[in-house]
């Protein structure tokens, strides 16, 4: 595929919210009022630990050229004590998981936005929607 | 999978929120594209959904079309989630059959481009359809509740909250772990801005704790195990033996005589000498005097046994032993207070090495009027009364060597100490070395400035670098960053304002509570704006200096919160707990445990190779679900088919 092409091409992103933290943070970034790509749909978890591996293979595999999740700052900010560190071990392992698999490990981002981070939260989906168009679409097939 | 559903009829609103949505979504658009899944039955549009007529909107709709769920597409749930299902729920519908689809925050506030914004909604709204077809309805789980509050501390935040709690009409346990109550503050001599007598504001209440038939006191105590959940805790309780039986001790002191040991007493700050056989302070509560184990010698009467001759009431018994006992109570109030840091870690100082050089706490002790020196104020090497004092502020406090934080009281009680020494030695110099003066409170600025210029009290602002002896005196070197000038001040005594410190012990506490500390080991609150005193584990409170740093007043007040929080709970008939919980199918379930060791919670356990959840402890995270390698495990309306089908939906 061409850089023109990709430069044409609008990702398809999920984006898995932890309801205490990154959620809130994204409400905020609306508050404000914060423009970021509309390429991200958000889907609300109680948890960025909830977050099954099964959940992103399940993603990729219905379309999503990138699957963002958002939780709580570490050390302390979870509200369930530890599920932050739960996502970043699972994604740790997902990244090398996706890389057998030939996706490139980019296409996984986790992050910690903490409910008054709006502006971080905007910051990184533009991020993110950039880093996966310059990826280009997805081939799962 | 569809087919496997039961029928169900979905309702669909869209809200405009005035032109909040509709000016960026195109919401007839979304109505049209709802409409189309094969599961709604009905979907409008309205100005605005939460308004009166849009509520009579929704409640209409769902009992003409016999709705089965809704799905509300407005604004974030934390806005009006609750309004919408309060809505529905009046109309016929479960809790739990409604959802909101949040296409203002997360949509229509951060797009500009109307069709982009508009195809996200639809799919926004798709995919809060797909979940709520799959939600179950769900009913609340009741729980009785103990009409019992524990008090871990007896200084005055244990001793204010124990006070309001019993005063309600509750039961309290307040549990102190020295032989009596009273804390910290039963050690000063004053108290700022008012110059109360700290004794003589405490001690009645100390009395009152007593005294009151609501409160069961155990000193000498400490918390070791604590087990189950807000409403119906368990609590195990080690009560060291005092050895000295309070109901028969009558305080005549005849046993103290006799005691041949004599070791430096903990409560004035080692000024003063104890015996083995002692009583912490005069007006101590419980009153009665303790041994103390590791000095006596009598423990073994064949060595000693002084004491029991001596003593004519009987009181003492050598063969106390410690005991072990629970109790079950509905909530939990921490309140175990703070350390001053430790003077041995600022070398420059000479502490340890001049005994004239004094801590703050050793300082309120000095010129209280119970004090080792009754009230007089003189120093500790030659027992003459200084001409001069220079009192250090920020001692350890802010500074990254030490501690970074503000001990926020420091200011305000070394212009006390200030003041008291002017009232004992009117003709002697104080000398004040500041970096800031922080006195925000009510009465406190006016404070500050009375004791500059009534008392003439020489504030000087600039860090001491060294203190070191010459001919009796302490020499000072600081330099006084104002004019810029280098000093050599000559002092008789010097008071270092140490930084305050969480205990020691809150790590252990916060282990056995399940509670979290700061980086410092303060306990940390739920939200240090609104909800101050609340801890992530529901039904335990925190208040006073174990929190943060805080004086007396706002202590007081944290204290009296933390009640209002217990009575609260305790005042319920019945308290309810979010049904959003794991549940196992015992079919898929291997008995492998990994739930069991990733649950943060301890709500799950596996008997007979089957998982089974304690929905009462399970808060509903999901890390059990995303770990169970079966499936076999799963979140109550948070499944993984309905996280499949969320994410089907969103990319169609």
């Amino acid at each position: 595929m061409s850089n023109r092409d990709n430069e044409n091409f609008e990702p398809k992103i999920v984006a898995f919210l932890c309801k205490w933290c990154a959620y809130s943070g994204a409400d905020l970034a609306g508050v404000s009022r914060l423009e970021y790509p509309p390429n991200v749909i958000p889907i609300l978890v109680p948890c960025s630990g909830k977050v099954d591996m099964q959940f992103i293979l399940k993603a990729f595999k219905e379309g999503a050229d990138g699957v963002f999740i958002g939780g709580c700052h570490t050390p302390n900010d979870c509200h369930y004590i530890s599920g932050n560190y739960k996502a970043l071990k699972r994604f740790t392992l997902m990244r090398k998981y996706l890389e057998q698999l030939g996706i490139n490990s980019k296409r996984i981002r986790l992050e910690w936005i903490s409910a008054t981070e709006g502006v971080k939260f905007a910051k990184v989906m533009k991020e993110f929607v950039e880093e996966i168009k310059k990826l280009g679409p997805l081939q799962t097939r | 999978m569809k087919d496997k559903l039961p029928k169900e009829r979905v309702g669909v609103f869209v809200c405009h929120c005035g032109r909040n949505i509709a000016a960026t979504v195109d919401v007839k658009k979304v109505v049209e594209a709802i409409s189309k899944h094969p599961s709604v039955v009905y979907a409008t549009d309205y100005k605005y959904m939460c308004s009166e007529p849009g509520q009579a909107l929704i409640k209409k709709a769902i009992k003409e079309h016999r709705l089965t769920s809704v799905v509300i597409a407005a604004c974030t749930p934390s806005m009006h989630e609750e309004t919408f299902r309060k809505v529905s729920n009046e109309a016929g519908l479960n809790w739990y059959k409604c959802e909101i689809a949040n296409i203002r925050e997360q949509c229509s506030w951060v797009h500009s481009d109307m069709e982009k914004a508009t195809e996200k909604a639809i799919k926004i709204t798709f995919s809060t359809v797909e979940k709520v077809i799959r939600n179950a309805p769900l009913e609340p789980i009741k729980m009785s509740v103990k009409r019992k509050c524990l008090i871990i501390g007896g200084g005055i935040a244990g001793i204010q909250a124990a006070l309001d709690v019993a005063d309600a009409g509750y039961d309290v346990i307040l549990v102190e772990k020295l032989p009596t109550i009273g804390g910290r503050m039963a050690q000063l001599a004053e108290t700022f801005p008012t110059l109360d007598c700290a004794q003589c504001i405490l001690t009645p209440k100390m009395v009152a704790v007593a005294r009151h038939p609501n409160i069961r006191l155990y000193t000498l105590s400490e918390v070791v195990k604590i087990e189950g959940f807000v409403g119906n805790f368990k609590v195990t309780i080690r009560k060291k033996p005092r050895y000295v039986d309070p109901e028969k001790c009558i305080l005549c002191g005849d046993c103290e005589k006799v005691c041949p040991v004599s070791v430096p007493s903990e409560f004035d700050r080692n000024l003063k000498e104890r015996k083995a056989i002692y009583i912490p302070f005069p007006q101590a509560v419980p009153a009665s005097y303790v041994i103390d184990p590791q000095t006596c010698l009598g423990l073994n009467p064949i060595i000693c046994g002084e004491c029991a001759e001596a003593c004519e009431a009987n009181a003492i018994n050598y063969d106390d032993s410690e005991e072990i006992f629970e109790e079950e109570v509905g909530a939990i109030i921490i309140a175990t207070g703070y350390d001053i840091y430790p003077k041995e870690n600022i070398g420059e100082y000479g502490y340890g090495k001049y005994i004239d050089v004094i801590d703050s706490l050793q300082y309120e002790r000095l010129v209280s009027s119970t004090g080792p020196t009754g009230g007089e104020i003189r120093r500790p090497s030659d027992g003459k009364i200084p001409k001069s004092v220079a009192f250090i502020q920020c001692v350890g406090s802010r500074d990254v060597n030490h501690l970074e934080y503000c001990s926020k009281i420091c200011c305000m009680y070394t212009a006390k100490h200030a003041l008291m020494y002017k009232h004992l030695v009117p003709d002697g110099t104080a000398y004040v070395f500041y970096i800031d003066i922080r006195a925000a409170g009510k009465g406190y600025e006016e404070f500050i400035k009375r004791v500059q210029e009534e008392y003439g009290v020489v504030y000087i602002r600039g860090r001491v670098s060294r203190i070191y002896e010459e001919n009796g005196k302490l020499i000072l070197q600081a330099s006084d960053t104002l004019t810029g000038e280098k000093l050599n001040l000559s002092v008789d005594l010097v008071v270092l304002a140490m930084g305050m410190i969480a205990k020691k012990g809150n790590r252990d506490v916060a282990n056995i509570a399940k509670i979290p500390v700061d980086s410092w080991g303060f306990f940390k609150e739920v939200h240090p704006k609104l909800r101050p005193v609340e801890t992530s584990t529901n039904g335990i409170f925190v208040c006073g200096a174990c929190q943060g740093p805080k004086d007396i007043s706002e202590t007081v007040s944290q204290a009296s919160a933390t009640a209002a929080k217990a009575i609260e709970l305790l005042s319920k008939v019945e308290i309810y707990h979010e049904p959003i919980v794991a549940e196992v199918n015992p079919e898929l379930c291997s008995g492998c445990k990994i739930c069991e060791t990733v649950c943060p919670f301890g709500a799950i356990k596996v008997v007979d190779k089957i998982a089974q959840v304690n929905e009462i402890l399970c808060e509903g995270c999901g890390s059990c679900t995303s770990a169970c390698p079966t499936e076999a495990i799963q979140l109550r309306n948070v499944k993984d088919e309905q996280i499949y089908s969320m994410i089907e939906a969103i990319l169609r």
